[in-house]
Parts: C-alpha cells; sequence; structure tokens
C-alpha cells in the first residue's frame, strides 16, 4: 500500500469531519443524547399540554432545553466575536445583564416599583435597555482596544461594580410588572405553543449570520485577532474592530437582560444570571474556538451554549442537586475540553491513520 | 554510521496535510565542516532543519549522532539541545520583553535558582567577544534585528554544541557582520563542531562552505563537495533546469517607459520611526529604490509613505493632488500598495487561508458592507496561485503551513489583486531562493512597463541594480544621495553610502 492511497483514505469524508471545528460539540451533543437514550428515552418525550394560564403549549425536556439555553446562545455569540478579536473574554456579562434588566423595569415601572399599569412602551424599554448595555459594552472596548488593557482585567471591573449599578438604577427596590403582557417575552405568546425565547434566540442567530454573510466582520475579527499588525497594514483599524466587538457583547447582554426579566418579571439583582459568563465563556471552548482568538467558528460556539444547557437539564432530570450541579457539571467539562485540546485532536487523528493504514495492511495480506 | 560523520539522517519523510515537504531526504554531516543546505522555496530545507531539532515530529526515517548508540528520537527542542544540537532560525525565535542575558541564558539554567549577576556576566562577556552591540541586561526587543540574530547565534554557540545549525541566518545581517559570523563559524569549525548552513546566498555558500546538499520539491538531489560543484550547476541542480543568464532580466531601455506624470510626491514628509524629514517623488512606470545600511532609515521612509506609522509632518500629492495619508487604509485608497519587511509580523495572517490572505487588502478597499463572495475570491487566489506558482496544496490552506517564499508571493498576490498604481516592496525578495527571486525581479520590470510605479527595497544592491532606475541612498536616517544612470555601479552606490570624501 502506497503512501498515496493512504493519504486519499485518510482524507476522504469522516476524516473533513474529524478535523471540523463543529465536530467536537456535535460528539458531545450525541453523547448526551446517546446517554439519555439508554438511561431513560422518556427525556425525549415532548407532549401537548395546558399551562397556567389555559393556554396549550409544548412541554418536555427538549423545550425546557431549547428555551433555556436562549441566553446563553446569545452571550455566546457576542462573547465568540470578543474573544475572536481581543484574545480574552469579557467577564462582566452577568453582571451587566442584571444591569440590563434592571434598566428594563425602571423604564417600565418609573419611580413606582408596583405599577399598575407600564409606564412606557416595551419596545421603548428594550431600546433604551440596548442603548444603556452597548454603553457598558463600549466601556469594556474602550478600555481593551484603546488602553490596551487586558480583556479579563478591563471587564472585572464591571463584573464587581455592575450589581450594585443594577440595584442602584432602581434605588435597591424589587420592581415587578404584573402586566401579563410583559411576561409573554419571557414565557409563550397567546396561542403559540413554543416558549418566545427560542424565537428571539432564533432571531438573533439569524441576525448573526446575515452580518457574518454580509458584512466583513468575521474576516476582520479573526485577521485582527491574528496579527493586528498586519491587519493594521491591510488597512483595518485594529483598535476599532476590537471596541465593536463590545459593543457587539453588549448588545448581546442586552437582549439576554431582557429575557432574563421577562420571564418572572422581576428581577434579584444579586443571583440574575449569576456565573452565566463562565457558561458563555465554556461555549466558545466548547465551539473548538481558541481562547486566545482569531479563527472561529460561530455556529460551533452557539451549538456549544445548547450542550451546555443539556448537561445542565440531564443532570437536573437524574434528580443532582443544584448545589452538586457544578462538580458534576466540571467533570463533564473536563471530558469535553481534554478532546477538543489541539494536541489531542491531532494524537487522535494519528491514531486513526495508524488503525486505517494496519487495517489497509491487513487486508493487502 | 561512518566514522568521521556527527549526524546522519536516513530516509526522513515528513508531511503536511497533503503537501509532502521531505520524501526519502538523506544527510551527512561530518566532524568540522561548513556544510550548505541548498534549494528553492519549498524544497524542504527549513522542514528538515525542524524535524532534526524536533520542531516537527518526523513521519518515517531514522536520525544517528554520533557518541549514540542506534538512531536517536528527538522529539522536542529540548531533546535536540540536550543532543548537543543547536539552532539559529532564520526567523527569530527568542523573547523580544526579555534582556539578552535572559534570552541567552533561557531554558538552561540548572534547578530554579538563577543567579543573576553571574548570568549577565556571562553574557557580557560572549557579546564582547563576539563584538556583539548589545548590553546584556538590555531588552532584546529594543536592538535591531541584526542584532537580535547575533544574539540567537551567541545563544547557540555558547552551548557548546556539537552541531550548529544556522537557518539563514545572514539574510538580516549587513557585509561586517556577516564577516563577524563567518570568522566565528570558521574558529567553531575548527574545534571539532559541524555547522549546518542554510542560506540563499551563493556567494556566502562559496566562501565559507566545505559541501554541499541540494534539496528539491522534497527530494534529495544530491551531496557535492564544493570544489566539484561550479556556481551554475548548483543553480541549475536547484532549480531543476538551466538558467537563463542572470543579467538577461534588465532589457537596458527599463526608463523609456518612465511617464512624465509624478504618481506620488512628498516634501518635508516624516512620521514617528523617520523622524528626519524627507523629499520624495516617483513617476509613472518608474522603479525606484531605497539603499543604505540596515537601520539607515530605508523601511521607515516607505513605510511613512504608506502611512503604517504616525505622520508627523509633510505634504503629499498623489496624481498632482493634495492628499492627507496618515493611515494604511488612505494610501490603499489613492492605490498604493506595501509589501512589508517583516513577512511573519507584519505579512501574514498566519491561521486563516492564503485564500483569505490573498483577498485582504481588496476586501478592506471594497468595504465593510461589500464582502467578497465566495466565488470570486475563490477565483481570484486559484488565478494568483497559478500567475505566481505559489506552492500550495489548496486555496484553503492556512499560510503558515506554506514555505517563507510562498507565503511572501501570497502577500505579492495581496497587493496585485488591488491593482496599486504605486506598490513599495519592502525586501520582497529576503529569504528567499535564487529563482523565486529572479521571478519577483522580473515581475517588478513587467509592473513598470504597464505604467505602475514600484519602490523596491532590497539590501543586495545587485539586486536593486538590475531593478531600479533610480536609487535612492540613506545613512542615519537621511537621504544622503540620488543616483541614476550613469552612476548606477556598485562602486558609486558603495561609496555614498560609505559617504567618504566629502
Amino acid at each position: 500500500m502506497t503512501a498515496e492511497t493512504l493519504k486519499k483514505t485518510g482524507s476522504a469524508g469522516w476524516m473533513g469531519l474529524f478535523r471540523n471545528q463543529i465536530f467536537i460539540p456535535i460528539a458531545a451533543l450525541l453523547v448526551l443524547v446517546i446517554f439519555n437514550l439508554i438511561a431513560d428515552p422518556s427525556f425525549f418525550q415532548i407532549s401537548y399540554s395546558l399551562n397556567s394560564n389555559g393556554d396549550p403549549v409544548l412541554s418536555g425536556y427538549l423545550i425546557t432545553i431549547l428555551d433555556n439555553a436562549s441566553e446563553l446562545a446569545i452571550l455566546a455569540i457576542g462573547m465568540t466575536l470578543v474573544t475572536a478579536a481581543s484574545g480574552g473574554q469579557d467577564i462582566s456579562v452577568g453582571a451587566t445583564i442584571a444591569i440590563a434588566g434592571s434598566v428594563v423595569l425602571r423604564v417600565l415601572c418609573g419611580d413606582n416599583p408596583r405599577p399598575d399599569e407600564m409606564q412606557a412602551s416595551i419596545l421603548t424599554a428594550f431600546l433604551v435597555c440596548c442603548v444603556v448595555s452597548m454603553l457598558f459594552g463600549a466601556f469594556n472596548g474602550a478600555l481593551v482596544a484603546f488602553l490596551n488593557i487586558q480583556p479579563m482585567i478591563a471587564t472585572l471591573i464591571l463584573y464587581t461594580a455592575g450589581r450594585s449599578i443594577a440595584a442602584w438604577i432602581n434605588n435597591n427596590r424589587l420592581p415587578i410588572i404584573s402586566d401579563p403582557s410583559f411576561g409573554y417575552f419571557g414565557t409563550f405568546l397567546p396561542g403559540v405553543p413554543i416558549p418566545t425565547p427560542i424565537f428571539i434566540a432564533l432571531i438573533c442567530m439569524v441576525i448573526i449570520a446575515l452580518t457574518l454573510k454580509f458584512t466583513t466582520l468575521g474576516l476582520y475579527t479573526q485577521a485582527v485577532g491574528i496579527n493586528p499588525n498586519s491587519a493594521k497594514l491591510n488597512g483595518i483599524n485594529p483598535q476599532m474592530i476590537k471596541f465593536i466587538t463590545y459593543v457587539i457583547m453588549g448588545l448581546c447582554v442586552a437582549v439576554a437582560g431582557f429575557i432574563k426579566v421577562t420571564r418572572f418579571s422581576t428581577i434579584n439583582y444579586s443571583v440574575v444570571a449569576l456565573d452565566i459568563e463562565m457558561d458563555a465563556i465554556l461555549a466558545v471552548a466548547l465551539g473548538g474556538n481558541a481562547l486566545s482568538g482569531g479563527r472561529f467558528s460561530m455556529a460551533s460556539s452557539i451549538l456549544g451554549a445548547y450542550v451546555i444547557q443539556f448537561l445542565t437539564t440531564t443532570l437536573f432530570k437524574f434528580n443532582v442537586s443544584s448545589s452538586a450541579l457544578p462538580a458534576y457539571k466540571a467533570v463533564v467539562v473536563i471530558a469535553l475540553v481534554v478532546l477538543s485540546a489541539p494536541a489531542v485532536r491531532a494524537k487522535m487523528g494519528k491514531l486513526w491513520r495508524s488503525l486505517q493504514a494496519s487495517k489497509l495492511k491487513k487486508e493487502a495480506a | 554510521m561512518q566514522k568521521d560523520s556527527v549526524l546522519e539522517m536516513r530516509g526522513i519523510y515528513k508531511s503536511f496535510y497533503s503537501v509532502k515537504a521531505l520524501q526519502d531526504v538523506d544527510f551527512t554531516l561530518r566532524e568540522g565542516e561548513i556544510h550548505a543546505l541548498m534549494g528553492e522555496n519549498g524544497a524542504g530545507k527549513s522542514t528538515l532543519i525542524k524535524v532534526l531539532t524536533g520542531v516537527y515530529e518526523k513521519d518515517a526515517g531514522e536520525v544517528f549522532l554520533k557518541g549514540a548508540e542506534g538512531a536517536v528520537h528527538i522529539k522536542s527542542p529540548e531533546d535536540a539541545q540536550n543532543a548537543g544540537i543547536s539552532t539559529v532560525y532564520q526567523e527569530i525565535t527568542l523573547c523580544p520583553n526579555l534582556t539578552v542575558a535572559e534570552n541567552m541564558y533561557i531554558g538552561r539554567t540548572k534547578g530554579f535558582v538563577t543567579n543573576w549577576r553571574q548570568m549577565n556576566a556571562g553574557a557580557r562577556k560572549m557579546l564582547e567577544s563576539l563584538g556583539i552591540p548589545a548590553r546584556a541586561e538590555q531588552q532584546l526587543g529594543t536592538c535591531s534585528i541584526a542584532v537580535q540574530q547575533m544574539v540567537a547565534i551567541a545563544r547557540a554557540v555558547d552551548m557548546e554544541c556539537k552541531v550548529l545549525i544556522l537557518d539563514e541566518p545572514t539574510s538580516s545581517l549587513d557585509e561586517s557582520e556577516v564577516a563577524k559570523l563567518f570568522r566565528l563559524m570558521l574558529d567553531l569549525k575548527s574545534r571539532g563542531v559541524g555547522i549546518i548552513f542554510v542560506t540563499h546566498f551563493l556567494d556566502q555558500v562559496y566562501e565559507v562552505c566545505d559541501r554541499i546538499t541540494v534539496l528539491r520539491d522534497g527530494k534529495l538531489v544530491g551531496e557535492y563537495a564544493i570544489e566539484n560543484l561550479p556556481r551554475v550547476e548548483l543553480v541549475s541542480k536547484m532549480l531543476g533546469k538551466e538558467l537563463n543568464d542572470l543579467s538577461d532580466i534588465k532589457s537596458g531601455d527599463e526608463e523609456a517607459h518612465i511617464g512624465s506624470e509624478v504618481i506620488y510626491e512628498a516634501e518635508g514628509l516624516s512620521s514617528s520611526a523617520a523622524r528626519h524629514p524627507f523629499d520624495f517623488s516617483i513617476h509613472k512606470g518608474e522603479v525606484n529604490g531605497f539603499t543604505g545600511l540596515l537601520g539607515s532609515g530605508r523601511s521607515e521612509c516607505v513605510r511613512a509613505i504608506f502611512g503604517a506609522d504616525k505622520v508627523t509632518g509633510g505634504k503629499v500629492r498623489v496624481n498632482g493632488k493634495d492628499v492627507r495619508i496618515s493611515k494604511p487604509r488612505d494610501a490603499m485608497k489613492h492605490r498604493i500598495g506595501y509589501l512589508p519587511e517583516d513577512r511573519k509580523r507584519d505579512g501574514i495572517v498566519g491561521d486563516l487561508s492564503v485564500r483569505d490572505n490573498i483577498i485582504l487588502a481588496l476586501q478592506v478597499l471594497d468595504g465593510f458592507f461589500h464582502p467578497i463572495s465566495r466565488a470570486k475570491a475563490e477565483k481570484a487566489a486559484d488565478e494568483y496561485i497559478k500567475l505566481l506558482e505559489i506552492k500550495t496544496a489548496s486555496s484553503d490552506t492556512p499560510i503558515k503551513s506554506l514555505s517563507g517564499g510562498n507565503q511572501q508571493k501570497v502577500i505579492l498576490a495581496r497587493w496585485l489583486l488591488t491593482d496599486p498604481q504605486y506598490l513599495i516592496l519592502d525586501e520582497p525578495t529576503r529569504g528567499i531562493d535564487i529563482g523565486t527571486k529572479i521571478e519577483i525581479q522580473k515581475l517588478v520590470l513587467q509592473l513598470a512597463e504597464k505604467g505602475k510605479s514600484v519602490t523596491f527595497i532590497s539590501s543586495e544592491i545587485d539586486e536593486m541594480l538590475r531593478t531600479c532606475s533610480r536609487l535612492v541612498v540613506m545613512r542615519d536616517g537621511k537621504t544622503v544621495g540620488e543616483l541614476r544612470g550613469a552612476d548606477l555601479t556598485q562602486n558609486k552606490i558603495m561609496s555614498t553610502i560609505a559617504g567618504g570624501g566629502k
């Protein structure tokens, strides 16, 4: 068997998928699906039942996963771009989600924490929340891009201060919106059996897909992340690109924060979206993207977010208590991250090739 | 293993993705010899070196070292170092943010305790004995590229090696520095060190080497004693074909197509790097050059033209109109292209594909909201891969897996694709083989014939003489002369650079 034919069989089909970045989250997802199929196939049951408002809705673990992963998937979009361009992560997203949510409630409630009717339209509240979140994103971005501060240090500021700022926006009160139309965005639109956050996440994905297709954002962020010197000499402004990715991250935070407050029509500053930044970073890593920046695959990151939620929900289903959850999650994460490490993947590819080679040899013999 | 050899490599194979970089290559290094490793871009020289030093793992083959029983397995640069193999790479691989002394001793201090005073003293002694103009406590990044290179050599020499590999050590050194290096190499040779010398400079090969091994397309062509291989034969063995006379390229009428219009004109231009204001202009269809010793400010001048550094003053006219060029994008909009000197640092975007690297500049010109379609990008990439004979598995291959010369061609393709009216090439032939060098020189003259203006910078004066019709000579950051016509001779340039007798 010559090296020529060996190469051909090696590069065909399977190898291509192996090398593709999205292989990792897909494989992780498959493992989780198979595990659940064996442990309890009813996991995949989707039933049609009435919810508390008397509307018929779809329910089941799969729906829960898709629903609860929405915020994470949206954050993964921003985190991927930030990581690619600046080679670092935004760890302030949990705290800034608290700010975003607080802003929405403040606009809707005005000075009265228990308003009978909303003081402004939901659209206005959402837009104000977007602007504020993008300003906070711009703050992070300016520190990283123009002052050259390491992303983790720069975003540590809002990570620390964010939840206090959120509480301060509403004078430390916990407003509650009683108008049911507000809750539509976090639960169900009347007559629609699928949770609204799934649609919101879908819209965000479509928007980012279109943005990546119809602008050069993808190429620019990767070029800046890989070699800012070279990017600059090709007419790209690396500082501006880094800055923009943080502003986009701010927008993602706004949407995620909006979903969070509409789920319960209220907010708890100290626990809302707690530790979500770690899951968002994990989603990016799980997607096989280098956390040191550069090349990225948006689809892999988003899929990574759903894998994380799949895992969380699976653990909940098996009655792992919420305090023990992080430990179980960590074990799975270690396995996934080790498997997706470039060194391990190279070894696996080699193993695969040598297996192929010995098989071919046997056939030839 | 033969008696007098220090290193033998047998039947080495290595491939990247589907590119076969090495196929069944043998290499023998004897005690106390300087052995040149020659070949075109992508011939596999650097790959062979990296296999030997454990940077890459070989796919097949055996390596024998003197004093070791049987085949040795070198799996990491550390293994290589412990086996007495030291390397100075083509591109500087030291840490710019550490001091010179730290760079010389990094990775070979024993235990956790570092005796700083002893380390600095040792480094100082070494620097002094080699005549390297750097202080031991100085940050390496603040030294010029040439000095950084010499520090790398000092580090390798200090490690008491049996095999010293010099991978293109001279490409960024000027003549006096090269002479210093050669004295050092001959000294080591007399002490029995085997030296592998990778270079593109034929003169240097014939000056110091004892033996030559030629590679082509990843295969061994042969090993020759230097006296049995005349230059012409060496070149034809490297290229695999008979070489046309090098001097044929320049037709002699290169001034004929120089138009009367001035494409670019600068008055009192200065930047944060090029502090002395300078005047410069170039006509349509003209090829001019900047020359001078390393550090004379020639690169800084062209960077100022392109807006690569912060522009601090001066008036610029493009096509007769006053314009402001304060950043690269401005220059690009006026159809000026710039191929930077340091390919690895400023040129390539390593992880991106060859295709993305080719379309990058055009894409920036097209603007944020007009991405180039995949089909169009593929067409452009394929066209230039064919036109410039870029050796790559496909346009999808990451550019970092290409050899240096092919990377350079990709960057060249990037700028040609933008159809510039004025192209600045800063050391486009540095570190690439003679065949590609000639191709690039030809290309420059072709561009000029088509009415494009080109600024061509090279450390090799004969290369400049072959392509340029006008030379701006620089010394210590200032323009000291402008030569054209009959003045364009090696001697005249040398004396202008030296500036004696004025």
